[in-house]
């Protein structure tokens, strides 16, 4: 009997509670023709992946797409079980016991490395740990980030790099109205960093960030932000490319820059630099720390393809930080048991398809979506059209028979496993009781919600 | 480790890896000295509407596309058994998967390049056609659209 049916649903389960795993069950669960039943599983007891931990505190609008994700979760055939872990409370021969497919939608978790000489020198950072840290994952709870220099550099231009440094930036007032967790608004309060570079290999043209996040920088109300007139100008490369392309945005964006870059400072307590056209190609020790980053001059050279890329020069400069935070790219991570294409950092696929590394054909009931199916791009809204290609391969194969045929389909031998393994589970109606508690703790502080921060909190905070 | 969205473009702009890592790295090659039969084979076989002609080691020398063997059968209806070095394209523009999405997009139509293989480290690690950097493309702006609806309130909230 094909599954899809009323009394014998498409059974689903979605590894990776986050943006792309509601996409994905909101795909599934909306389907006219076919009853799917959906199970969500997080490692953490709580929902929405890096809306929650990766989306910067002071960013509440992004997080508002939660509410999208919340009416996924009140579908009637929608379950959700948190802190089970892929891997350690259940594994890959037991889902396929229970599932007739299985998606994952585990992100991109590792950041990339820059690959210099005293990367990991204290008072060096991937910036994802700083940013885990200040929005409360439990992982990174007992992170300590020295920030008694003067002086960081944020390596990198994208979002994450911009975050960081606005964070870095903002009073200790702007971020008390925030969701920051309580020992990161402590810690920051004490911060001693006075000037930020910013760190971009190539020019003000292909840097990452959007305008509005470029604008909101130079809106901040404790620092001057500046950029250097040389950097900012056009190379005739880009030059070239814009008049060929007619790129109104990135335009905007160069002037935004050279506005910028023609500020005179206004005396406020903090300073950005935003620099661009350089690449660290060390860090220099001073009392067995980060005391000073080298760096090459950059310049810009198109590919036979079109794209203008960084080279260095011969041409070297110091910068006295004692703080550098990493924000170059990210990585997937492996699965156990589960095929992944160590090129791209993804899990191995076709359009979503999981594959046999031997054979390269479509390993049965295995699906991905999101950023590791296709690596880390795009914005949150991106992995809805991934999720949608992703289900509806699933939905073709469930069609043509190709699913898993497990010996225990039925959702109760799902939860059986699940308590069996992992008695503190958390169910979505756990998550409610702990996101009313977070929103009553903040409402008392005047904040959009209090976190709690362990897992062990939040389990006492249940009573459990 | 963990890492971070927003509205903004996280590790940067989307790139040819990208687009080669849901493709399954599927490269379909052919040497030289194969007739023109077996090209044609191997395009309907795969599905696919170019081969990256490839030496002993793997290192492009030439595309065969479907329009090279359209071209040439105009002239010669007897090309089945004519060697695919005689019909490829020689003057191969390659990628890099760091070439970024829009360039690329851009060097394809307007040299009416339809297949970009795709090199790194001088080894061939996958082929972009036009298709895929317009589903690419189509994606990321959906994407957009979808986050800035949510932002401004007319998501399905």
């Amino acid at each position: 009997m094909r599954p899809g049916s009323d009394a014998f649903p498409l059974r689903v389960a979605i590894i990776g509670a986050g943006p792309t795993g509601f996409y994905a069950a909101e795909h599934l669960l909306g389907q006219p023709a076919v009853v799917a039943s959906v199970d969500l599983f997080d490692r953490l007891p709580t929902p929405y992946g890096l809306v929650r931990y990766g989306v910067a505190p002071d960013h509440q609008k992004i997080k508002s797409v939660t509410a999208v994700y919340d009416r996924t979760a009140a579908h009637p055939r929608f379950r959700f079980f948190g802190n089970v872990e892929f891997g350690r409370h259940v594994g890959l021969e037991e889902l396929r016991a229970h599932y007739h497919q299985i998606l994952f939608c585990t992100g991109a978790q590792t950041d990339r490395r820059l690959n210099i000489p005293g990367e990991d020198l204290p008072g060096s950072y991937p910036a994802t740990e700083f940013v885990a840290w200040y929005n409360g994952h439990p992982d990174y709870v007992h992170c300590r980030f020295d920030l008694s220099a003067q002086a960081a550099a944020v390596v990198g231009v994208g979002n994450v790099a911009v975050d960081v440094t606005r964070v870095l930036l903002r009073s200790p007032e702007e971020l008390a109205r925030t969701d920051i967790a309580d020992y990161a608004l402590e810690a920051l309060r004490e911060s001693r960093v006075r000037e930020v570079y910013l760190l971009g290999r190539r020019g003000p043209a292909q840097a990452a960030f959007t305008n509005p996040e470029i604008r909101e920088l130079a809106d901040l109300p404790g620092a001057d932000v500046t950029a250097l007139p040389e950097e900012v100008a056009l190379d005739e490369v880009s030059r070239a490319e814009l008049d060929r392309t007619q790129d109104r945005t990135t335009m905007r964006k160069v002037e935004i820059l050279q506005e910028l870059a023609a500020r005179r400072p206004s005396g406020r307590p903090r300073r950005l630099v935003v620099r661009f056209l350089v690449s660290p190609v060390a860090l220099l020790a001073g009392d067995g720390r980060v005391a000073r980053m080298r760096l090459v001059r950059n310049r810009l050279e198109a590919t036979p393809a079109g794209t203008l890329v960084a080279r260095p020069t011969d041409r070297f400069e110091e910068l006295t930080v004692g703080l550098v935070f990493r924000s170059v790219g990210y990585r997937g991570v492996p699965l156990p048991g589960v095929p992944f294409n160590e090129d791209w950092g993804v899990i191995l696929n076709e359009r979503g398809r999981v594959l046999d590394p031997g054979n390269r054909e479509p390993i049965p009931g295995l699906y991905t979506a999101g950023w590791i199916k296709r690596g880390p791009t795009g914005v949150i809204g991106t992995n809805k059209p991934d999720a949608a290609e992703t289900v509806a391969h699933m939905l073709e194969d469930a069609a043509a028979g190709r699913t898993l045929s497990p010996p225990e389909p039925d959702p109760a031998a799902a939860e059986a496993l699940v308590r069996e393994r992992q008695p503190a589970y958390f169910s979505w109606a756990d998550w409610q009781r702990l996101n009313e508690l977070e929103v009553q703790r903040g409402r008392a502080a005047g904040r959009p919600r209090v976190k709690f921060t362990s897992v062990e909190e939040m389990l006492a905070a249940l009573g459990r | 480790m963990i890492s971070v969205t927003g509205i903004g473009k996280e590790g940067g702009f989307m790139n040819i890896a990208h687009v080669l890592a849901r493709k399954g790295g599927h490269v379909f090659t052919i040497q030289p000295r194969r007739t023109v039969r077996e090209a044609l084979e191997a395009l309907a076989r795969h599905n696919v509407g170019a081969l990256v002609v490839v030496d002993e080691e793997n290192r492009p020398v030439g595309i065969l596309s479907e329009r090279d063997i359209v071209r040439a059968a105009v002239r010669d209806e007897r090309l089945f058994d004519r060697a695919v070095e005689e019909l490829m394209t020689r003057d191969v523009i390659t990628g890099s998967p760091e070439d970024d999405l829009r360039a690329v997009a851009h060097t394809m139509t307007e040299r009416r390049i339809r297949h970009l293989p795709v090199v790194a480290a001088g080894r061939l690690v996958g082929i972009v056609s036009i298709g895929d950097v317009v589903k690419a493309q189509r994606d990321e702006y959906l994407g957009e659209v979808e986050t800035l609806q949510m932002q401004i309130g007319e998501g399905r909230v």
